[in-house]
């Protein structure tokens, strides 16, 4: 029996999915999992609420978005995890910050009370929290990724480094903030944004990259399986006819 | 002099608007801007004051039960039965129901309240007793996040002047209620409907979504009414140190519970707020009114289409569609999911991510309907159910559904504006109680 006769395993993990699952993110671990089986992968979700609980092999890594009151207590087991999560990054492995999880993965959050929460610095972008609240529908134009559809709700405003470039330009809603027409980050395969609803279901060549990317990594080729999207398609179609 | 003129405008209003065919709340509107302090001055006479119901889910049903028991209990009541549940629906209702001097033909008034609109109402009148439901994920488009709303909800807290009744098993209510014993809290009085432990792990609540329910409990208050067990269209409370089983008449799990909170406040007004024990044979007189309590339009109503029963449960948020999936056996039903994203439903699709549909897998979904079909579509989709027919245009899923269906019991889950649009098909195939 040769090794490709196993399933080969790929280990997603899932960050602090008790304070940060908020809109419905799990949604996103759900997608991958289902989106690495039928590409003949056997997915392994580890979920890791507290530092110590990282696994030794992480191919996927997915953080969702939470409250306020959550994110202060997960932004300190997340510090306890940076360097790990530093490494992971530079190696190039995949990952998908959403929302609060995207704010923490930045240089620091400055909440609308002036309380600064620091981030972890994996993407160069920082937040700023105020007192408008960006809610509702968003079509986004990727260059890497074409249409992606989601809705995003949270008050904090993210502003760009030099080293991060966003996921796309938003056609329809507002993105990182209400002025700049950018919506998320992407540095190497670390990819933040604050669309949730959830994002990956509707959103397969997100889905794909990110499983791609990872059976690159560990097995060194990614052979896509055809797979039928046609009710995520549909989907896609109704989202985008909808107003703001 | 004055009440009277606004009335008399108010009246005016309200008969033109019913010429045109429409507007519950537009006399309110109307009176709201020409008197703002119509509807303090006008709650103002009533002997038992007002009772407010406020909460994410469940005030509806809940505001129903308690106007029937306190009804049966010889109370005159005055209520916003319309589910006009604003402010200027308030006003709207007195304008209807009361005298030309704005005077109400009622003893108390029990209101169920919008968390949202409500800050604005007590604004104006201070409630006697609140009684807070329960604070789950519902609309957070609206509101932002739940802590926002546990935030309105302690707004309403503050402006009650005798009695806080709220939900021992809602953390962020029963926080609410803990706030106001606490030293240096308000000093209200407050009492607490809470679920026996073999209860709590049959109702999911958003804290366990979230996997906080794998901390340890806290040690918990005496609750002043427990739901102990729960049956087909049935419950068992107990009440000072008693327990009463019924029957009821009313859909779902959650409902039950409700029941629960919907007695713990009618004994506060019966009992003077004091906190004495009612004799067991008034709580045995509450309980067998609470049986009689039919359910509130769309709050899983029965009617008759084709010669077989079509039950309309109503879903807003991911805790109440659990509860519903939890509450109604898929086998032996035809079933259809109905999903708008309209503002009254929440615009946001992400909680059906929050809600698990294997349960429907064995039996399948007939049909999946409304603007955000697709949507549902692809979450059913995730969690292996079959699904006969994706229609988003409300008329031809009803119609697709109908001929497809009809040897069994059919079941529609729907939002709130799917089910507005469907009640509206339906009443011209079948008999629809009138909401207006």
């Amino acid at each position: 029996m040769t090794e490709h006769d196993t399933p080969r395993e790929l280990t997603i993990v899932s960050l602090f999915p008790r304070e940060m699952n908020i809109y419905g993110d799990s949604g996103n671990v759900r997608a991958i999992e289902r989106r690495a089986a039928a590409h003949g992968f056997a997915p392994r979700v580890v979920a890791v609420n507290a530092a110590a609980e990282f696994p030794e092999r992480a191919d996927i890594l997915v953080g969702g978005g939470g409250q306020d009151s959550g994110q202060g207590r997960v932004a300190a087991e997340l510090a306890a995890l940076a360097p790990r999560l530093r490494e992971l990054a530079a190696a190039g492995a995949p990952m998908l910050m959403i929302c609060g999880m995207y704010q923490l993965f930045g240089h620091r959050f400055v909440t609308h009370t002036g309380e600064e929460l620091a981030g972890i610095g994996v993407l160069d972008v920082e937040t700023r929290g105020s007192g408008e609240r960006l809610i509702g529908n968003v079509v986004v134009e990727s260059p890497d990724f074409g249409e992606i559809i989601g809705y995003e709700n949270h008050s904090g405003h993210t502003f760009l480094g030099p080293a991060a470039r966003p996921l796309g330009r938003v056609t329809l809603g507002a993105g990182n903030d209400p002025d700049s027409g950018a919506e998320g980050a992407r540095v190497g395969n670390v990819i933040g944004s604050y669309l949730h609803g959830s994002l990956l279901p509707k959103n397969p060549a997100l889905t794909d990259f990110l499983v791609g990317t990872a059976a690159e990594r560990r097995y060194g080729a990614f052979v896509p399986a055809a797979i039928d999207d046609a009710t995520a398609e549909r989907a896609r179609a109704s989202a985008k006819r909808r107003p703001r | 002099m004055r009440d009277f003129v606004t009335v008399l405008i108010g009246k005016t209003v309200r008969m033109a608007a019913r010429l045109r065919g429409g507007g519950s709340a537009l006399p309110g509107l109307v009176v709201e801007r020409i008197d703002p302090g119509f509807l303090a001055r006008s709650l103002a006479h009533l002997p038992h004051g007002v009772v407010a119901v406020s909460g994410t889910n469940g005030k509806t049903t809940t505001t129903k039960m308690i106007v029937e028991m306190l009804e049966a209990s010889g109370l005159r009541v005055f209520t916003n039965k319309t589910g006009s549940n604003f402010s200027r629906g308030v006003v709207a209702a007195v304008i209807q129901e009361g005298n030309l001097r704005g005077r109400l033909d009622a003893d108390i008034a029990v209101l169920e309240l919008d968390e949202a609109h409500a800050v604005h109402f007590v604004a104006k009148v201070k409630p006697r007793i609140t009684l807070l439901l329960n604070v789950l994920r519902d609309q957070l488009d609206r509101f932002g996040e739940i802590d926002t709303t546990a935030r309105l909800l302690q707004v309403i807290a503050d402006a009650t002047t005798e009695t806080l009744v709220v939900n021992r098993e809602d953390a962020l209510v029963r926080a609410i209620g803990e706030r106001a014993l606490a030293p240096g809290g308000s000093g209200l009085g407050v009492r607490m409907f809470g679920l026996s432990e073999e209860l709590l792990a049959t109702f999911p609540s958003d804290a366990d979504l979230l996997g906080a329910g794998d901390a340890p409990a806290p040690a918990l208050p005496d609750a002043d009414v427990t739901l102990v067990g729960v049956g087909d269209h049935a419950g068992t409370f107990v009440m000072d140190g008693e327990r009463y089983e019924t029957s009821l008449q009313l859909e779902g799990l959650y409902n039950t519970f409700n029941a629960a909170a919907a007695l713990s406040l009618v004994r506060v007004v019966l009992g003077a707020g004091g906190g004495a024990p009612l004799d067991p044979e008034r709580n045995a007189g509450l309980v067998a009114a609470l049986a009689t309590v039919r359910p509130a339009f769309g709050r899983g109503e029965r009617l008759t289409l084709d010669g077989v029963s079509l039950d309309l449960v109503l879903v807003k948020n991911p805790s109440g569609f659990r509860l519903a999936l939890a509450s109604f056996p898929p086998e032996g039903v035809d079933c259809m999911i109905a999903i708008n994203d309209n503002y009254a439903d929440g615009r946001d699709m992400s909680w059906l991510w929050d809600v698990d549909f294997a349960s429907l897998a064995p039996a399948g979904v007939d049909t999946v309907a409304g603007v955000r079909a697709w949507d549902m579509a692809l979450r059913l989709e995730f969690d292996g159910v079959p699904v006969a027919a994706v229609e988003e245009d409300l008329s031809a899923a009803l119609a697709g559904f109908r001929e497809r269906t009809g040897a069994q019991p059919r079941r529609i889950y729907c939002t709130y504006t799917a089910m507005l649009a469907l009640r509206k098909e339906l009443a011209t195939l079948t008999e629809v109680e009138d909401i207006w």
